[in-house]
């Protein structure tokens, strides 16, 4: 019993635990009331994407996708179209992180707050509909 | 030049998105000027190459002569060409319209022009790209630049655009999950190519888990009934100008990559594919009938058109889920007319407050006296909306009908019918301010030269007038042309 969990964890905890911290990362979202932790938590979601990416680009035995002289073979090289993949990922990750930024200083120049709570109180008593 | 249409297509707004703001910076108008015609010349592109793949067959190009599968692949089939050009079209039309809102300040109004011509450029490249991943930056394009054009329509725009933001980054998180898995079982990321790894079997368990990311990660992109919680603020509070492309073409782009996933990547001789529609089907039919009924209780123009954009969506997926080439046809058909529709009614509501500043319907009282072009567009389209021969709405939903009937299913058309009628409420009512009640008397805020309006936002309406009526006396052919890459498809 002990060597099958260890063997399973051995091949497949990594993707375990990317689904801890990817679920984390939802949870966070749902839960958490304030507007800056939510944008944490969606980091911690796109880094879990990333590092699920990265675990299958990952190969025992293989070297850096670098044309090297004395190694000839396909097979002795990884994969280097996940970590390119993930390069573009990160990318708009941060720049999904820089809209947010800047959408979380005009909501505190208008509203003076981030809390949901707060932000929700205002938003109704505001009247709706002519001013925008 | 002929062979490089498809990515010409989408490189010019890219090019002229990056030097608007440049430009805007020499002088106040050249900036526009470019993005008007950088569309412009995209538009005229697109009509060249429906015409070219009509009369092909559908184009594969290799970008930068990389061969597929490792090389970025466009593939325009008659589908994807037809929905390029009312991309294009609305895209232009919003373009020009868009001058007539905002703040006046030339950095402000080069970056919204610099912002609308990206989200062009991504919706573009989402609806002509053959590659997996390709799609997934083009999305982030389009949600990027939405992002934007949302937080641009004041303090209530910044907070739904936001929410928007964490909710469609929960999106793109799953689409890139999604795909993940789908590239680390079969090791290609071009759709052509993973259709036909797919298809040997032995992948279905994979297919599943995938496909359930899929349809949560277009789902919330395109705002299908469970996940439309953002939809309704978002589109009531975005930048008025470039209201129409955002209500009018942004969530049908998902709706036809859904369709790419389920009907030309899996196929239908997939095992999972009946429960999958059916669940698909439950989610347009809550969506219609939610969508309609919380319609009816807004008095404000702007929620109303959102949240019937809801139930309108429902139609779509409810062709999907249908899955005959009749009922995909009728869907597409839908995509197309309520294009129009939606883009039609956001420009009136866009025009009548551009004239008098306001969007509450209760103030709309005999308005079609003061702004007759802008009332009959408001009318037909609304006629559309409901379902009302020889408009566009009336036939898509035809064949959406004809197609249910065809498997059998009569729910889905019982709720077909119902769903019209509830449209009919809302819709009549706004059609009953607008001619009966009493003329509230507001002050005309633009009232220079002899027309109702300026001609940017004249031409749009009068475009999505003639569209809504053509389409809809010109339905068959384009059922003919959406049939020359149905065929073979769909159940």
């Amino acid at each position: 019993m002990m060597t099958t969990i260890n063997a399973f964890l051995a091949a497949k905890g990594i993707y375990l635990l990317t689904l801890i911290l990817l679920s984390l990362g939802a949870a966070g979202i749902i839960v958490c009331n304030n507007y800056m932790k939510k944008l944490i938590c969606m980091n911690v979601m796109q880094v879990a994407v990333i590092f699920f990416f990265l675990c299958f680009g990952q190969k025992t035995g293989g070297t850096i996708p670098v044309a090297l002289s004395e190694v000839v073979k396909a097979s002795e090289y990884i994969n280097p179209l996940p970590h390119g993949l993930m390069l573009t990922a990160i990318v708009v990750s941060l720049g999904t992180t820089g809209v947010g930024l800047s959408l979380l200083f005009r909501i505190t120049e208008k509203y003076g707050t981030i809390e949901e709570d707060d932000l929700i109180r205002r938003e109704n008593k505001t009247k709706t509909g002519e001013k925008e | 030049m002929k062979e490089n249409i498809p990515v010409l297509i989408i490189l010019l707004p890219l090019c002229s998105a990056l030097l608007c703001l440049l430009l805007t910076g020499l002088h106040k108008r050249l900036g526009r000027a470019l993005v008007v015609l950088a569309t412009a010349g995209s538009l005229v592109l697109s009509v060249i190459q429906l015409r070219t793949v009509i009369t092909e067959g559908t184009i594969h190009y290799a970008v930068g002569g990389y061969e597929p599968p490792f090389g970025i692949e466009l593939v325009i089939d008659s589908l994807n060409a037809l929905i390029i050009v009312m991309i294009s079209i609305i895209g232009f039309l919003t373009v020009l319209f868009a001058e007539n809102f905002g703040d006046d300040r030339p950095v402000v109004k080069g970056s919204a022009n610099a912002i609308l011509a990206l989200l062009i450029t991504g919706l573009l490249g989402m609806t002509s790209t053959g590659d997996m991943f390709n799609l997934y930056v083009f999305l982030e394009i389009t949600s990027l630049s939405a992002y934007c054009l949302i937080a641009m329509g004041g303090s209530k725009g910044v907070v739904s655009a936001y929410r928007y933001m964490l909710v469609g980054t929960i999106a793109a998180t799953f689409y890139l999950l999604g795909i993940g898995i789908l590239y680390s079982a079969t090791g290609t990321l071009n759709m052509g190519d993973l259709s036909a790894i797919l298809n040997k079997g032995g992948y279905d368990d994979v297919m599943l888990v995938s496909m359930s990311f899929l349809i949560a990660a277009f789902g919330i992109k395109m705002a299908l009934f469970p996940f439309h919680g953002w939809q309704p603020s978002a589109y009531t509070h975005a930048e008025p100008g470039t209201r129409p492309l955002i209500t009018g073409v942004m969530g049908k782009i998902p709706a036809l990559a859904m369709f790419r996933y389920f009907y030309c990547i899996y196929g239908t001789d997939y095992i999972y594919v009946k429960y999958l529609l059916i669940l698909l089907g439950v989610f347009s039919v809550f969506g219609m009938l939610y969508g309609s009924l919380m319609a009816m209780g807004q008095s404000d123009i702007r929620k109303i058109l959102a949240y019937s954009s809801v139930a309108q969506i429902g139609y779509i997926s409810l062709g999907f889920a249908i899955g005959t080439p009749v009922a995909l046809a009728g869907s597409f058909l839908h995509m197309i007319g309520h294009a129009f529709m939606k883009g039609g009614l956001f420009f009136c509501t866009g025009a009548i407050r551009f004239k008098y500043g306001t969007v509450n319907i209760d103030d709309f009282g005999r308005i079609y006296k003061k702004m007759p072009l802008t009332c009959g567009l408001l009318v037909v389209a609304a006629l559309s909306m409901i379902g009302i021969p020889p408009t566009a709405g009336f036939f898509s939903k035809w064949y959406l009908a004809l197609g249910a009937a065809g498997r059998h299913e009569w729910i889905y058309i019982a709720v077909l019918v119902i769903s019209s009628l509830l449209n009919a409420v809302y819709f009549f009512k706004v059609i009953e301010k607008v001619f009966i009640q009493q003329d509230k008397g507001l002050d005309d805020k633009w009232s220079k030269g002899e027309l109702e309006l300026p001609l940017t936002i004249i031409l749009p309406v009068v475009v999505c007038f003639i569209a809504i009526l053509g389409i809809g006396i010109f339905n068959v052919k384009l059922f003919d042309i959406l049939m020359l890459t149905l065929e073979g498809v769909g159940l």
